[in-house]
């Protein structure tokens, strides 16, 4: 074991960080939006919404996130009319391509946990709201989402942690957070074991910290009885 | 636009099957190694030695806490020097290079014994108490008790759980193309590149990735349905 060699490449390690955080938090927040949509598709009802969701949850569940990644990032690029539009701009930049293969993969594994919280909310609730005179609007953001959220936060914490997981690949297309900063240390000095103890610590503390904050916001908002 | 994928030396097509295959069979050594390990770390889990415990759960909280990428690095870079280490106490100085195919299959096995752990340790927990102590009581003990009586039981509970770790062990085995392994991934990332065609190799790639997800979805049903005879389906209930 070469502490010293770990004190060091702690201290660059860290600095990967912010940018692992920046992007999981951004990729979180726009991937949720999209779960909701795909989760609403899936449930309307209507074929032509929830066939097109469901191939959609499909595609991105049945193949690996490098491929995802290597698709937007290299794959789009191959194309002189997508080179010349204005998402061009976006699209170049490892960080955007980064973040919106995130994005879509957090939105298509979020649609199903958010499915299955509001399929458990129970019909009991749904008819008491009508009885009360609530609307279909009212219904679904004053008694829906709420106990959706609730039922759904356990799972959705597993989610977080497999996107502070999943932001490691962005090191392969040249991004420079933990793991990238890692692998090239490692490959500068040859101690994978001890570069590995470092930023493998780095990851479970941020996981900890997930886990901490999930299961207190679980606490603070009780349990839902089904009846 | 399809000429790329002919077969022989002027296409990609037999280069994208074998690199298809090879996905296949690192995927399912890992798998193999996967529920090995997850035997034995189940049987830590559920032992009442305390040390047992610890390290057990030690194994599957830094595995699922920490990127998959990572593990396949440390045993990228570092898996050869471990061999060597271990030979060396046994006598051997010479040089091991340990290849893409065999670290692989460790790293994901290793990955893939995580999640094995708490499919195959569930399963055990979930035989009910009375066969362990019908079993005793008929003077079973050992490999009667646990080989004939409840691992046939275990395997059936645990059958669909595998098939979740399967698919998360097909997904992972595209990260080891990182190590130079020439799996789907890698031979469509070869193929883009001297091609300058990335879209229609990573279409290809993506449509390799669910015919073999969907095939054996089909292979895992099959297996649960012949497995589950005699027993009373969930939807019947």
């Amino acid at each position: 074991m070469r502490f010293e060699l770990m004190y060091e490449s702690f201290f660059k390690i860290i600095g990967g960080i912010p940018l692992t955080l920046q992007v999981v938090s951004i990729s979180t927040v726009l991937g949720l939006a999209l779960a909701i949509i795909v989760a609403l598709m899936r449930i309307s009802g209507k074929k032509s919404m929830s066939i097109p969701a469901y191939y959609f949850v499909y595609l991105i569940r049945g193949t690996p996130l490098l491929l995802q990644l290597y698709f937007v990032y290299y794959g789009l690029g191959q194309f002189s009319f997508i080179r010349e539009s204005i998402l061009w701009p976006i699209l170049k930049e490892p960080y955007w391509c980064g973040i919106i293969t995130l994005t879509i993969s957090t939105g298509a594994y979020s649609s199903e946990i958010i499915r299955g919280g509001i399929l458990s909310v129970s019909k009991n609730f749904i008819e008491a709201s009508g009885a009360l005179g609530l609307n279909k609007i009212k219904t679904f953001l004053l008694i829906t989402l709420p106990i959706t959220v609730r039922q759904a936060l356990p799972a959705y914490g597993n989610e977080l942690i497999l996107m502070v997981k999943a932001s490691s690949l962005i090191s392969i297309i040249t991004l420079m957070e933990i793991t990238g900063i890692a692998r090239t240390i490692i490959s500068k000095t040859y101690a994978p074991v001890e570069i590995f103890l470092v930023a493998g610590s780095i990851y479970l503390i941020i996981n900890f910290i997930i886990v901490l904050a999930v299961g207190l916001a679980e606490r603070k908002l009780g349990t839902v009885k089904a009846n | 636009m399809f000429e790329v994928f002919s077969f022989g030396s002027s296409g990609w097509g037999d280069e994208m099957l074998m690199g298809a295959l090879m996905t296949v069979l690192v995927s399912a050594s890992s798998l193999l190694l996967g529920i090995l390990i997850g035997i034995i770390f189940a049987t830590c889990k559920l032992s009442n030695i305390f040390i047992l415990k610890i390290v057990a759960n030690t194994y599957t909280t830094i595995i699922r806490g920490i990127p998959e990428l990572l593990v396949i690095y440390l045993l990228f870079f570092g898996g050869s020097g471990a061999v060597m280490y271990i030979a060396k106490i046994f006598g051997y100085d010479g040089y091991i290079e340990l290849n893409a195919f065999t670290i692989g299959t460790i790293a994901v096995g290793a990955i893939s014994g995580a999640y094995s752990t708490e499919v195959i340790r569930g399963a055990v927990n979930s035989v009910h108490k009375g066969q362990f102590e019908a079993g005793k009581t008929l003077g079973l003990n050992g490999y009667g008790l646990y080989g004939r009586v409840i691992f046939p039981q275990v395997a059936r509970i645990a059958l669909p759980g595998i098939g979740n770790v399967w698919q998360i062990t097909l997904k992972d085995t595209a990260l080891i193309s990182v190590t130079g392994l020439v799996e789907i991934m890698r031979q469509s990332r070869i193929a883009a590149g001297s091609t300058h065609e990335p879209f229609i190799f990573y279409t290809a790639a993506i449509i390799l990735y669910l015919v073999i997800t969907r095939l054996s979805n089909i292979l895992f049903d099959k297996a649960e349905n012949t497995y589950s005879k005699g027993f009373v389906s969930k939807g019947a209930l």
